[in-house]
């Protein structure tokens, strides 16, 4: 992914005084050259892989455009950079976060404004050539110009994903898209972030033109393919200048009837309210910036062009000094930290790969990484499962061929990496083992103990548990520092998550390995301590020990689930379980109850036990809390689960079981758990913490993580609750040392 | 001349007696209401004509084609049987898209190379005037199951679950299956990579149709063979030669990238039928049977590569590998065929073997190769003026160099083509001493 920058330009104050003397020094970032009347601005930020509208970056353009405009031979202009995968990515986060007050990022927000303002009004056309991520403030300054060809390179994207760091784009973008692609279409980009390929953009009308991306020629095809967009857009430019091309497209006749219905007041008010309520449906209104940008889009279009512009900047400003965008921007970073090889570059790559067993994580496991080109073996011990696999495999990457990301020819190129198989043929080619087969230790032991007898001296044997302790796991081996814990989250393929779990024989180089493999499978990864449960195992057991206390004070599976995403989780607690598996969760709950002893209790054990007799597994079973299968849109409370749950019954303590107390009660023993790992060593940082809490167990992102939760929230509020709650239950509750620490003294701080 | 022969010890000399062909016309003219074996019927009774083989003498018969008529998908065998040709020789289709009649070829030598025959007619044949449009394959599951349904009622109920939707046909295009880009597209992305301006691809086209002009009224084509089309009149002559000016050619918008790419339809091939055919022997039995050859057929090579960026990239592929293996350089040829898929394509292929990066970067070779010269390359036409019946065009090209080097009076040709799928050919042939 791009760095995600954010929409907005600035002319830097004191810059002006900067303009003389650059004019003397060379510039760097932005240069041009006049060819046949047209002026060809290319901009390359030499100091990063990407370009952002950086301060530098600015003040050159400002000095670019002003002596274009003030050359009477220039008759038009192309925009254009020289980097192979990014026209520009946005602008500078940090530029954002160094502000200390909204006023502060309102008024940058409207010297970006009026930078745009000037390029709208250009007295000659400007075409913005785009290849690669044109991306918030990147995207508001070609929607901006007068004409817009974008290469189809897949690297190509365009999108306003402020709204993900809970921002909006602050340059004019809530003001010129809706004009240009139409309300819907406008508030689909900025609502939801999504990046749009060129395809999608030429239908919408948000570029004019397409340009195939080239192969091999007389220069590299990269190298190649910016020239020929140039040539391309060098000639509309010409074309415009002439007038030779017009920028206004003929409407058909649905465009002419939307445009029409659009005209309606009474139409507009419906969509807002539509938008409104959906967007509250969704984000509970724990998400701010969704309901400001539509806010924008509704001043702009009702009361007209000045007060849209002034509606945006000033909930630009208010919007970067909330929690939740510096949540966001928090998550933001560290998922930029979290993609990166912390441990070096492993000594051998891993070119062949094998997986042990075909089952939902194992097949998940072979189709991230025959999907990033390398060869994987997928072995099973029966046919039935590794057919079940092996057609899990294809429908992922088949699914893919729908929504157009794959052609067919290439996932069956993919899938010819994929070699099934019962046993362990060409193991001893393997680079590297993962098993996925079921969570026994006895069993783990067995598959150890075959597997070193086939693979070659190098092979990492990695073990994709979820709560067992690797170093019981290595136990079985003979070569401990080649082992190590891989922990995926289901589905694999979409779940961007992946714990490595290193025991204190595990060789560096070992981490290295599975971590560039974690990388190239397109994960994020945090790298945590053994121990049963490991982070994010143990996390998620107190939470959902506590959602069982509550089913069985007579919560009831949909009130539950209500109070969870009413507090920022994306999925319910009582659907959560159903997802995971009623059997894993009672398999994990015995295990780290055994583990960690009453910390761990509240719910009995025994209600998941009971639903497991009873076959009510969750959805993979058909039924868990829930009933699955049936179409109607209604999920079903499972009644046998709820009589199971009455047999159990326990009677709820009154000053402990308001809404807020109950939503308190899963959040704090998940955040205690959390700080407890830190404070033992299991969990290097607090960044990773947060990273492995959002990506792998859905952690509010709002909160972004359960230690800038503490942060925002206050520790010392939080151990109050706490303690309110260790009173009617017992020590499950009781706030480990370094939660007190941080609420005894609130300067300390787990992110600065 | 005093070049070295290149017979090799141990290796049987193979000939190419004689080649023909149906004028080259634009489908959906003259025989648009033939069958595609009709017309490799003609071009085979014109190449017994032309030598005057004994029917029974032909050991094996190898014909080419890309788009089959499903009724006739083994064609060779439905051409010769009524061409006349004894029932007792067999026959065979082959399908290498634009280089299908040069596989047909290739077949033919590696038969007689191997001892199994002395004498087989190779050949190609593309019917583009008709082509099986399908039902979709909706239609066709719901047609394959009515045959099936036993009772009126479920006869009935598949009936009713068609939908008009279903009726849509499936056309066949000429795109690439695994990248689903047409060749058109993937040549103009190709001349852009190669940086090939539209004005030297309408150089090029004008080049090709003067020259085959030329060519056709000094009447160098005797390749051609008469063939009166059934209902018709006889037709003798290509009918898709047509030099332009670079002004018209200049006005024509393009085909496939639109607005801005530089193929248009005059500097790409047409569609066009023929057929062709050619008589390949081992030379003790053509000089036995009294035969005055015409080339010796020597060393060839297939070659393939990425479909999708370097699908016409064939002949500079193939080129510098064919030479090697008959140790010689591109100065020692005196007579170049190339298969002119497209304009663009020739010019990028040329630019593509002139480069050393190119070399160096795509195809693991020291020093590039080298382009022709001019005045030896295609000269008396080609495909894009003479016509481009897929299949048909590779015995074309051999036929070609073979009298070019008669009537020039070279010693070594060179025939290169690419094909659909990023494959390619190349084959040296050597003059038969006067």
């Amino acid at each position: 992914m791009s760095p995600m920058t954010t929409g907005f330009w600035v002319k830097g104050h004191g810059q002006r005084s900067l303009s003389v003397s650059s004019a003397v020094l060379a510039r760097t970032h932005v240069s041009y050259e006049v060819k046949d009347n047209v002026a060809v601005v290319r901009i390359n930020d030499p100091t990063s892989k990407v370009n952002t509208l950086s301060r530098h970056m600015q003040a050159e353009m400002v000095e670019v455009m002003n002596e274009i405009w003030g050359n009477a031979a220039v008759k038009s202009a192309v925009l254009i950079s020289r980097k192979p995968g990014c026209f520009i990515a946005g602008a500078d986060i940090n530029m954002i976060q160094a502000c200390k007050t909204a006023e502060e990022v309102t008024s940058l927000s409207q010297e970006g404004q009026k930078i745009f303002d000037q390029v709208e009004k250009s007295p000659i056309p400007i075409v913005a050539a785009i290849n690669g991520s044109c991306l918030g403030g990147g995207l508001e300054f070609a929607i901006a110009c007068q004409y817009r060809i974008a290469t189809k390179s897949k690297k190509t994207i365009l999108g306003t994903p402020e709204v993900m760091l809970g921002l909006l784009p602050g340059a004019g973008g809530t003001q010129r898209l809706p004009k240009m692609v139409g309300l819907p279409a406008a508030f689909d980009m900025m609502l939801t972030g999504k990046n749009i390929r060129p395809d999608k953009a030429k239908k919408m009308g948000l570029v004019h033109q397409l340009v195939d991306p080239l192969g091999p020629g007389l220069k590299s095809p990269e190298e190649r393919t910016i020239e020929y967009l140039e040539e391309v857009a060098v000639d509309f430019a010409k074309g415009l200048a002439g007038r030779k091309v017009t920028v206004e497209k003929k409407k058909g006749l649905v465009q002419k009837i939307q445009d029409f219905v659009m005209g309606l007041p009474p139409v507009r008010k419906q969509i807002y309210k539509t938008v409104h309520s959906k967007v509250m449906k969704q984000s509970k209104g724990l998400y701010p910036a969704p309901l400001k940008i539509i806010e924008c889009i509704q001043t702009g279009i009702e009361k007209g062009n000045a007060a849209g512009y002034l509606t945006e900047s000033q909930n630009f400003g208010k919007l970067a000094m909330t929690s939740e965008s510096r949540a966001l921007i928090g998550l933001y970073h560290g998922q930029v930290t979290c993609k990166k090889n912390h441990f070096g570059k492993p000594e051998r790559d891993v070119k062949k790969l094998a997986v042990l067993g075909a089952g939902l994580m194992g097949a998940g496991i072979a189709q991230v990484t025959i999907d990033k080109g390398v060869a994987t073996i997928l072995k099973d011990t029966t046919e039935e499962g590794l057919a079940r696999g092996h057609q899990q495999v294809y429908k992922g990457l088949n699914d893919k061929t729908k929504k157009k990301s794959l052609t067919t020819f290439e996932r069956d190129g993919i899938m010819s990496l994929l070699s099934g198989q019962l046993d362990y043929r060409d193991f001893e080619n393997a680079d590297m083992v993962i098993e996925a087969v079921f969570e026994d230790l006895s069993i783990k032991h067995k598959v150890v103990k075959e597997v070193e007898a086939v693979i070659p001296p190098h092979c990492i044997f990695a073990t994709n548990t979820s709560a067992l302790p690797i170093k019981d796991i290595a136990a079985a081996s003979k070569r401990p520092e080649k082992v190590i814990g891989m922990h995926y989250f289901s589905p694999v393929d979409k779940m961007q998550l992946l714990e490595i779990i290193t025991t204190n024989k595990t060789s560096k180089d070992t981490t290295a390995s599975a971590v560039a493999v974690g990388l190239k499978q397109g994960k994020v990864i945090i790298v945590v301590g053994d121990g049963p449960g490991f982070y994010t195992t143990r996390c998620l057991a107190p939470m959902l020990a506590e959602a069982v206390r509550a089913l069985q004070e007579g919560v009831g599976p949909k009130k539950l689930d209500s109070l969870t995403t009413g507090f920022g989780f994306p999925v319910g607690a009582a659907t959560l379980a159903d997802e995971v598996g009623i059997d894993v969760a009672a398999h994990v709950a015995e295990d780290l109850g055994k583990a960690f002893g009453t910390r761990f209790g509240g719910g009995n054990v025994e209600v998941l036990k009971m639903m497991v007799q009873k076959g009510f597994k969750g959805r993979k079973s058909g039924k868990g809390c829930y009933v699955y299968g049936a179409k109607s849109k209604e999920k079903k409370v499972n009644s046998g689960a709820e009589d199971i749950l009455k047999s159990f019954k326990l009677t709820a303590p009154p000053a402990v079981s308001a809404d807020e107390d109950i939503q308190y009660r899963l959040v704090s023993r998940f955040v205690n758990e959390a700080v407890l790992c830190l404070q033992e060593g299991i969990l290097p940082d607090p960044v990773q913490g947060d990273i492995g809490a959002v990506f792998g167990l859905g952690f509010p992102p709002c909160l972004g993580g359960p230690f800038r939760f503490v942060d925002s929230h206050g520790a010392d509020k939080l151990v109050q609750k706490m303690k309110r709650f260790e009173e009617a239950y017992g020590n499950q509750f009781t706030p480990c040392q370094l939660l007190l620490d941080h609420a005894k003294d609130s300067s300390k701080r787990f992110h600065k | 001349k005093s070049k070295k022969t290149l017979a090799k010890p141990g290796v049987k000399n193979i000939v190419l007696v004689d080649g023909v062909r149906t004028p080259f016309l634009q489908s959906g003219t003259i025989y648009a209401d033939l069958m595609p074996h009709d017309l490799a019927r003609a071009a085979l009774q014109g190449l017994l004509n032309r030598t005057g083989l004994p029917k029974d003498a032909v050991d094996y018969i190898v014909y080419g084609t890309v788009i089959q008529e499903v009724k006739t998908s083994n064609v060779a065998r439905e051409a010769a049987l009524g061409a006349g040709f004894s029932d007792k020789t067999p026959a065979h289709t082959v399908t290498m898209a634009c280089i299908s009649s040069n596989q047909a070829m290739t077949t033919a030598v590696g038969l007689i190379a191997a001892g199994q025959c002395d004498a087989v007619v190779a050949g190609g044949v593309e019917f583009m005037s008709d082509v099986p449009i399908r039902h979709s394959r909706r239609m066709r599951k719901t047609m394959l199951s009515l045959n099936k349904a036993k009772t009126l009622g479920a006869r009935l109920s598949l009936l009713g679950s068609i939908r008009l939707a279903h009726l849509a046909p499936e056309l066949p295009a000429v795109a690439e299956f695994s990248t689903a880009e047409t060749m058109g597209h993937s040549a103009d992305r190709l001349a852009a990579a190669f940086g090939v301006s539209r004005l030297e691809q309408d150089e090029f086209a004008l080049r090709s149709h003067t020259l085959a002009k030329k060519a056709q009224d000094s009447g160098l084509l005797s390749d051609v063979i008469s063939f009166k089309v059934p209902g018709k009149d006889i037709v003798s002559k290509d009918n898709g030669i047509r030099p332009s000016t670079m002004e018209q050619m200049a006005k024509l918008k393009p085909a496939f990238i639109k607005p801005h790419g530089t193929v248009t339809a005059a500097n790409s091939s047409f569609l066009t039928d023929g057929a062709s055919a050619v008589l390949i022997m081992s030379e003790e039995k053509a000089l036995a049977m009294g035969y005055k050859p015409k080339a010796y057929l020597r060393d060839f090579v297939y070659v393939s590569q990425d479909p999708k960026d370097q699908l016409l990239l064939g002949p500079t592929y193939a080129t510098p590998k064919v030479l090697e293996k008959s140790g010689l350089t591109l100065n020692d040829i005196d007579v170049f065929e190339f298969h002119e898929a497209f304009a663009g394509q020739i010019m990028a292929n040329l630019k593509a073997m002139e480069s050393d990066w190119f070399a160096q970067t795509y195809m693991g070779r020291k020093t590039k190769v080298g382009a022709p010269p001019m005045e030896k390359f295609n000269s008396w036409g080609g495909s894009l003026s003479l016509g481009h019946p897929f299949a048909a065009t590779g015995c074309r090209l051999v036929t070609t160099v073979a009298h070019r080097l008669q009537k020039e009076g070279g010693q070594y040709g060179l025939v290169a083509a690419c094909a659909a799928g990023g494959q390619g050919h190349a084959m040296v042939i050597e003059a038969y001493p006067q």
